[in-house]
């Protein structure tokens, strides 16, 4: 790739030892990045040349780098994950940008994602929302016959599309009152949707909708930024489904 | 678990008493457009069918009371938990789809309140200085003269307007909102329920302006 030309850019960091710490904004210039580079790649070419100079790496979460985990999180010019649509972190790529590009980046902020250290929140949250009803109770055994129970197949795919949710958090990021309806609208339609899962639903809605609120997460305003920042393009009518959910709940 | 409580179950309580003040609106808007005389006996017979029933008058305001303390008790609660629910702001702000009235509800309810409160004095009790009250001779307030004097003046329309328009910001949004959180919208009807809510508020605003402006120009007169 030494035919492209590269890029340089000011990145506008936040910087935070700890949970304590009050965390500022650093400012690096990331050199020799080109199209190529996905976002995550370039933040290493920078921390790269941090630990050269013996500085401390911009500490960040990521795994699979292919979009499919969940892991990476950050909010790049107040858009969480870079706002190109259905993308997360890992998969935007630097041709998004232009060289001379001043780039802000910030963690999730929400009140019940605490920051860890730099770009890295502690989302433990979310899995207190799943243990409180996010699975269904049925017996294990022998693997049951796969068409004994028919699922209609626009059922089947709107259960697939609510369960395309990855749980990074960015709907949390997006809001402005750092509710958790779309991760939870999500998580309770992929259940409620199926079988399996509607004996247990009321139940489900009522457990982790007040698990929510006990997070620590806020109320739903519909804004709808949930949707926007959503990476897997999970669609704010799974929120009106778990509202609909949580009215039939009140008579179950 | 009790509705009070929960997330949901007090979005739910507010969308349930928004929708019913809204459905008041409404027929209070058709009722007041009676002072264009379509209504035989003009505005004065349509306020005297309306008391007519004192009893009945005194159930539908406190059910009214009922739905409005409801609706701001929890607008309030859940704006003032809201308000911490991202503690530090992003450096750069950039919101995709929320709007000036959907980030502003609690102040143009607040408005609204301020204006249900000044409306109330004004045309419920009477205690707003420079309206001409006559009574008729079977001892009733001449409806009719109390509001074509009353706008007349330009203040007075202007605090009438200002409520409206607050009425209107809070209904582009809060249409829309009260159903997704009853559970009656879904991918294909959001964006139909959300362009119809605009033009019911837009609808609203006409509606409710029509009257102050159109005795303001002259064409209405006592
Ligand atoms: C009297 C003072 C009022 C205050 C303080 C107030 C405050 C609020 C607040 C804070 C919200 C929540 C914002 C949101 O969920 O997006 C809201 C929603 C709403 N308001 Fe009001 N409001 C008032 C009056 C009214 C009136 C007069 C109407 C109707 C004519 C109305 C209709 C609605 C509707 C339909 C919603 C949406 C409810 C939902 O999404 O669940 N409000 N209001
Ligand atoms: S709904 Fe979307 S944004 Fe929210 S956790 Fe799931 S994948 Fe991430
Ligand atoms: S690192 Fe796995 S989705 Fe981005």
């Amino acid at each position: 790739m030494s035919d492209h030309k590269t890029m340089t850019l000011t990145l506008i960091v936040w910087r935070q030892k700890n949970a304590s710490d009050p965390g500022k904004f650093e400012t690096y210039t990331a050199k020799n990045i080109t199209d190529h580079h996905s976002f995550l790649e370039m933040l290493d070419c920078v921390n790269e040349d941090l630990i050269l100079e013996g500085k401390e790496p911009i500490v960040f979460d990521h795994d699979c780098r292919e979009g499919i985990c969940g892991m990476c999180s950050q909010v790049i010019n107040g858009a969480p994950h870079g706002g190109q649509e259905r993308t997360t972190v890992c998969q935007l790529h630097m041709r998004k940008f232009k060289d001379g590009d001043t780039i802000y980046i910030e963690p999730w902020r929400a009140r019940a994602f605490p920051i860890v250290k730099d770009l890295v929140v502690d989302r433990t949250a979310l899995d207190t929302i799943i243990q409180a009803g996010g699975y269904t109770s049925c017996h294990t055994g022998g693997v049951a016959d796969g068409n004994a129970i028919l699922i209609p197949k626009p059922v089947a795919d709107e259960a697939m599309d609510a369960a395309e949710c990855v749980g990074c958090g960015a709907c949390v990021a997006g809001c402005p009152n750092g509710a958790a309806m779309l991760f939870t609208g999500a998580k309770v339609s992929q259940l409620s949707l199926l079988p399996q899962g509607k004996g247990e639903a009321a139940a489900r809605v009522k457990a982790m909708t007040a698990a929510m609120t006990e997070c620590g997460f806020g109320n739903c305003t519909n804004h709808y930024e949930c949707q926007a920042a959503c990476p897997k393009g999970i669609n704010v009518k799974f929120i009106a489904r778990m509202n609909r959910d949580f009215l039939k709940a009140q008579f179950a | 678990m009790q509705l009070s409580s929960s997330s949901i179950g007090r979005k739910i309580l507010m969308a349930v008493t928004g929708q019913v003040m809204i459905l008041f609106a409404l027929v209070h808007l058709i009722g007041n457009t009676t002072i264009f005389g379509w209504l035989h006996g003009g505005i004065n017979a349509y306020a005297e069918h309306l008391h007519a029933l004192p009893p009945l008058v005194w159930a539908f305001r406190l059910f009214m009371l009922a739905a409005v303390s409801i609706h701001i008790w929890f607008g309030i609660q859940l704006t003032i938990e809201n308000s911490g629910g991202r503690p530090q702001q992003y450096a750069v702000k950039s919101t995709q789809k929320a709007t000036f009235a959907s980030e502003n509800m609690i102040w143009s309810g607040l408005l609204i309140l301020a204006f249900i409160v000044y409306h109330l004095l004004h045309f419920t009790m009477k205690l707003i200085p420079g309206m001409v009250l006559t009574t008729d001779p079977e001892g009733t307030v001449n409806v009719f003269t109390m509001v074509v004097s009353s706008f007349q003046n330009v203040f007075v329309c202007a605090i009438y307007a200002g409520g409206m328009v607050a009425l209107f910001l809070h209904l582009t949004h809060g249409i829309q909102s009260s159903s997704q959180t009853l559970g009656c919208s879904n991918n294909r009807t959001l964006p139909v329920i959300i362009k119809a809510g605009t033009l019911v508020a837009l609808a609203f605003l006409v509606g409710y302006l029509t009257i102050p402006l159109s005795i303001f120009a002259g064409f209405l007169k006592g």
